[in-house]
């Protein structure tokens, strides 16, 4: 075991001592190889931080939500609707929600003000998402004036403001009484936004939205899985679209890494007839050059793995924060939970690590084959 | 010292730092966990069906409800114009989305 290990340390001495003959070039290399990774890293890190964020809190939201479509359009549930539903079974509560926009002018923002019951929320007074209330520079016990569509003006005191840790989920949310909601958008009495049901029983969703399309035609029910589908399917649209942006730069690197990897220079040519010459095996030649490819590959994954780690998980994804906010004036600020998905890493490190380290061989196994003197002279 | 030596020596290092990062660190703490779960008792009491990440436009504010032509919404053959219309993805439902709901009943309960 002993002279093995010792043999390999002095390959490992020799390669390094052969690196940094070509420093500008290897230290180029590692740069361009860790950055490649980072970038890879960060956008698999994040994607399935935010995945299982969706999935784990949105797994509360309403079993099925039922809008009613009018010329392919979301409609506003009619007075006499909710009683049209009837009893269904399995259903064990239905209720009438009722949500909007509201463009507000001042900032160029869009809210989402929703209805709570009064005792939740009193006439006057409304709840606001903490990244509002930043936006608008508001605090519990000040008052903020919206102009409704209808062009009149209405004053509200703040009451509260929801917590900043659920930015994720309510940024932009204005949540007011139920009677100040119709005040508001004039909504007519009797009519609701759609309808949240919740049914027990998760096998019995189904049957209850089969019931609904059947009972109600112009009715569309979204159930949760559908919910929690489209954001599944957002971010994987999301992870690819980054993707294939990237691929023009992920391209261009697996070029030099290729170039570097396989195509063998003069100098390093001649390097290998001389090791050749003063006796060095075939063998000894080619595991000098896996422990380079190694040291390179390995090094980059590391520092590319453990830099998206921090930038994702304790910097915000500020890489990628400019691509997610797109026009959003309200942005909410997060930290994810860090989520680590192992499988995602050893594909990472199947495709980052493993590639180089093979494309430095076949090269290097041509050239050791051949006659030092050719090799040389080459 | 050799540099065999100290080259393996950091990238065991750094090896560790992997380990220990990725392995010990990711998971939720305590801290986390209570968040997650006053985020989702957040849904569940409000009903709140999807993440406010894109606030920009209505009809991307909750792209699980939004209605399936959405992008096209503001006059026919509206071409999308918000960012955030190259990110969210289409749904993905089949086609005839009803087609697995119907002929299962035939009357309401």
């Amino acid at each position: 075991m002993r002279p093995w290990l010792e043999k390999q340390l002095h390959l490992i001495d020799f390669t390094l001592v052969s690196l940094a003959r070509r420093k500008t070039k290897n230290v180029g290399l590692l740069l361009a190889y860790t950055l490649i990774v980072f970038v890879l890293a960060s956008l698999s890190l994040f994607t399935h931080a935010l995945r299982s964020e969706a999935s784990y809190v949105l797994a509360g939201s309403p079993e099925v939500i039922l809008q009613r479509m009018v010329a392919g359009r979301h409609d506003l549930i009619p007075a006499g609707y909710l009683e049209r539903i009837g009893r269904i079974r399995g259903v064990q509560k239905k209720e009438g929600r009722l949500w909007g926009y509201y463009y507000d002018p001042v900032v160029n923002a869009n809210y989402t003000f929703m209805a709570r019951p009064a005792s939740e929320v009193a006439d006057g007074t409304i709840m606001v998402g903490s990244a509002l209330a930043r936006e608008r520079g508001l605090a519990p016990g000040n008052t903020i004036s919206f102009r409704s569509y209808a062009g009149k003006l209405f004053g509200f005191t703040v009451a509260a403001v929801l917590s900043p840790d659920s930015e994720l989920l309510s940024a932009d949310l204005v949540l007011l009484s139920e009677s100040d909601f119709r005040r508001f958008f004039e909504y007519p009495e009797g009519h609701y936004t759609d309808i949240a049901l919740s049914v027990a029983n998760p096998q019995e969703v189904r049957t209850v939205a089969a019931k609904l399309s059947a009972a109600l035609p112009d009715s569309r029910p979204i159930l949760r899985e559908e919910v929690l589908r489209t954001y599944q399917s957002l971010f994987d649209w999301r992870e690819g679209i980054v993707l294939t942006v990237l691929a023009g730069a992920i391209l261009a690197f697996a070029i030099l890494a290729w170039e570097k990897a396989s195509g063998l220079s003069a100098e390093e040519r001649r390097e290998i007839g001389i090791l050749k010459a003063i006796g060095w095996e075939t063998s000894d030649v080619i595991r000098m050059k896996v422990w380079e490819g190694l040291i390179i590959s390995l090094t980059a994954f590391l520092l590319g793995g453990i830099a998206a780690y921090v930038q994702v998980f304790h910097f915000g994804a500020a890489v990628f924060a400019p691509v997610l906010k797109g026009w959003s004036v309200l942005y909410p600020r997060f930290t994810l939970v860090p989520a680590v998905d192992g499988l995602q890493i050893a594909t990472l490190f199947f495709f980052t690590v493993v590639p180089y380290t093979a494309a430095v061989l076949v090269p290097i196994w041509r050239a050791a084959i051949t006659d030092p003197d050719a090799v040389m002279r080459a | 010292m050799r540099p065999s030596t100290l080259v393996l020596a950091l990238l065991a290092g750094l090896a560790l730092a992997f380990a220990v990062i990725f392995g010990h660190f990711s998971g939720s703490t305590a801290t986390d966990a209570e968040r997650l779960a006053a985020n989702r008792a957040l849904v569940e009491r409000y009903g709140l069906t999807d993440l406010a990440l894109f606030t920009e436009a209505r009809y991307t504010r909750h792209p699980s409800q939004a209605d399936l032509h959405s992008a096209f919404q503001d006059h026919p053959a509206a071409l999308e114009h918000f960012p955030t219309g190259s990110l969210v993805s289409p749904r993905s439902l089949p086609l005839f989305r009803d087609a697995p709901l119907a002929g299962k009943t035939t009357s309401p309960d």
